[in-house]
């Protein structure tokens, strides 16, 4: 079925590249985590600067291969692209924006944001060790929250997704077991519980299980007032899924130091932070065959980056630090070029 | 699409001119028509051998009794989602053929006449239903009522019951290997059923009716007489029905939990072969051990229907001939 999908995905954006002579049309493919975010850019974007963005939400791994494959005009993933592979492409990799991933549990009696949770205790969860929720090591760290001996039932994404990568990749910071024995990935191998297809697969087994506890993308939580954990940070300081907490984190962030700017936001110090956050990020070939449809790639999202924060906001999702916007476009205008060796931009 | 429109047209001209050639032309076409399903077939079975070849080549044998699924570390075994495609089918099996059973002795001996055309047809319309309706019917309201009202209870009554415990255990998610199979149970029914009505009908009434005149029940005459009459048939519409359970998709995608463990229990979740490969192609990078893997899946899937198909088929022959 995917199969399928993903073929008639490639050959849709093999017609529209044909057809795209006379339209200001770019296509591109990957990420579904912040397709509502592009989807939303584009449609402004037409009216703005008419540029018709045509983007298809087949996943990080699909986009991955399809920007190297050059069937689009710019790839989009979640996880950032592995560096040699990105050398091999000749593709420039950049983020757009930035999105928090948070905990939700079903536990009769507990209210929003009152359950506190250690990372280590997320990852013996996961890997099955603790079971119930009235166990002595999360008492601990609960003592004001009435707790019931309930079997904790973890839920966790069953297709490979940037989320599950975010989420892993957070376990493996706080827990060496965890680095050790699953480590992180689109898709793990997980030692407990079960599997449910997409971010509002895991919130309905969450919903519907008691005892339940998942992880979705935050604006998923925001928007369907899911029951979220407090999550103890670097700093040893519980703190709620807002967005506050989501922006200490990001400027927290090491961008300068970070190569293809796969910075991570994982667990950042900072007694603000929320320790579950990433950036997504776009692919864009180094020598485009077709300079033009690479310059309107590079017009969208610059566009993107002067007026497109509040688009991004209103869907929770996290706009990128002023300093971090100016460095990719000083990467755009260093190292995209036109086959005459001129920058595009 | 030009040409396609192109083609006939020109051929339509030539026809009126010449008939000869448009009588070959036609002949031609039907049998380019009737090989191209032959290269199309052998075609999806070497691409998916070719592709499955690297996977094959680095765990060999193993790759098929490897309950290991680790992307992380790149190791793939397909032994968790070929254990979870045989057994929610032959569940499924087990649940439906009753109930087929039932549906198709009351069409062809119960039902007065006027019943047997509307359920007739609503059985033929069941089996319309496209699966992802299955699907999400199965997950907002089979998944809901099985977390909350069966499975808790299932799992309270059996525990300290020796087997039953194990096999009835876990936190009650709902989702698992028995909702999965419940409702490709409900899938395949139209199947089984509307064959078992069509063969049970084929029966020569003389001999139901000499079985009557000798004083036999009902349950007599279907187990003595319409049963072995239609017994190759019979299975042959089971098997029809297990090759659809064998390759379902989203239906079972959205209820089985989707884990890469052999569960014990039947609540406990599982994966079966086409849900694995759905869930993990897009997130599959070209070239990669984790993409042939997944087409090596899809060969031994294929594999496995070929099987049952052709099983089907060979009992069935004596049925379609008449």
């Amino acid at each position: 079925m995917k199969l399928a999908v993903t073929a008639l995905a490639i050959s849709l954006a093999g017609f529209t590249m044909a057809g795209a002579a006379q339209a200001q049309q770019i296509t591109g493919a990957g990420a579904t985590f912040p397709a509502p975010v592009y989807t939303k850019w584009g449609e402004a974007a037409k009216a703005a600067i008419g540029i018709e963005l045509n983007y298809q939400a087949i996943g990080s791994g699909g986009g991955q291969n399809q920007i190297l494959n050059r069937t689009v005009d710019f790839g989009a993933s979640d996880a950032p692209m592995d560096p040699a592979k990105l050398d091999s492409g000749k593709l420039l990799q950049f983020p757009t924006v930035m999105g928090a991933v948070v905990v939700i549990v079903n536990i009769p009696g507990v209210e929003p944001n009152k359950l506190r949770l250690p990372g280590e205790l997320l990852a013996e969860i996961y890997e099955g060790k603790i079971t119930k929720w009235n166990d002595p090591k999360i008492a601990e760290a609960n003592r004001d929250v009435k707790l019931p001996s309930l079997a904790i039932a973890p839920v966790y994404r069953a297709d490979g997704s940037g989320t599950t990568f975010v989420y892993a990749s957070y376990l493996s910071a706080v827990s060496p077991t965890w680095k050790d024995k699953v480590g992180a990935n689109t898709s793990v191998r997980w030692p407990a519980g079960a599997g449910a297809k997409g971010n509002d697969g895991v919130a309905a087994t969450v919903h519907n299980t008691r005892g339940g506890i998942g992880y979705v993308e935050f604006a998923y939580a925001a928007q369907n007032k899911l029951t979220t954990v407090q999550i103890r940070n670097k700093a040893g300081v519980y703190v709620s899924p807002t967005m506050e907490a989501f922006s200490a984190a990001a400027s927290n962030g090491d961008w300068a130091n970070a190569k293809n700017f796969a910075v991570n936001l994982i667990d950042q110090p900072g007694e603000k932070s929320w320790p579950i956050v990433s950036a997504t990020f776009i692919e864009l070939p180094k020598d485009p065959k077709d300079p033009a449809r690479s310059a309107n790639v590079i017009k969208f999202f610059d566009w993107a980056y002067k007026s497109g924060d509040a688009a991004a906001s209103s869907l929770e999702y996290i706009a990128l630090p002023e300093k971090v916007k100016d460095a990719v476009r000083a990467a755009w205008h260093a190292e995209v070029k036109a086959p005459d060796g001129k920058p595009i931009f | 699409m030009q040409q396609a429109v192109a083609a006939p047209a020109r051929s339509a001209a030539r026809t009126r001119r010449t008939p000869h050639l448009g009588d070959a032309l036609f002949a031609g076409a039907a049998r380019f028509a009737g090989v191209f399903v032959l290269v199309l077939l052998g075609a999806i079975i070497v691409v998916l051998a070719l592709g499955g070849l690297q996977a094959f080549h680095a765990f060999g044998p193993f790759f098929l009794i490897s309950a290991d699924w680790d992307p992380v570390q790149n190791v793939y075994g397909a032994a968790v989602p070929i254990f979870g495609t045989l057994v929610t089918s032959i569940l499924a099996l087990i649940m439906a053929v009753p109930l087929s059973f039932g549906i198709a002795v009351y069409l062809t001996e119960l039902a007065p006449a006027w019943v047997r055309r509307p359920v007739g047809t609503a059985i033929e319309l069941l089996a319309a239903i496209p699966s992802i309706i299955y699907g999400m019917w199965g997950f907002f309201v089979i998944v809901p009522i099985m977390a909350q009202w069966i499975q808790p209870h299932v799992i309270d009554t059996f525990d300290g019951i020796p087997v039953l415990e194990d096999l009835f255990a876990g936190p009650p998610f709902g989702t698992g290997i028995f909702t999965a199979a419940l409702i490709l149970a409900i899938m395949i029914v139209p199947f089984i059923a509307a064959t078992m009505r069509d063969v049970f009908e084929t029966v020569p009434a003389v001999y139901k009716e000499s079985a009557y005149g000798i004083g036999c029940t009902m349950w007599e005459v279907m187990r003595s007489i319409v049963v072995p009459y239609t017994r190759t048939s019979v299975v042959g519409g089971i098997m029809l029905g297990l090759g659809r359970a064998l390759g379902e998709t989203m239906a079972v995608t959205f209820v089985i939990g989707n884990t890469n463990r052999i569960a014990t229990s039947l609540f406990g979740p599982g994966n079966t072969i086409a849900s694995i490969v759905a869930l993990e192609f897009p997130e599959s990078q070209a070239g990669s051990l984790k993409l042939s893997s997944l087409l090596a899946l899809g060969f031994i899937l294929f594999v496995i229907s070929f099987i049952v198909l052709a099983i089907s088929r060979l009992l069935l022959r004596p049925r379609l001939k008449t």
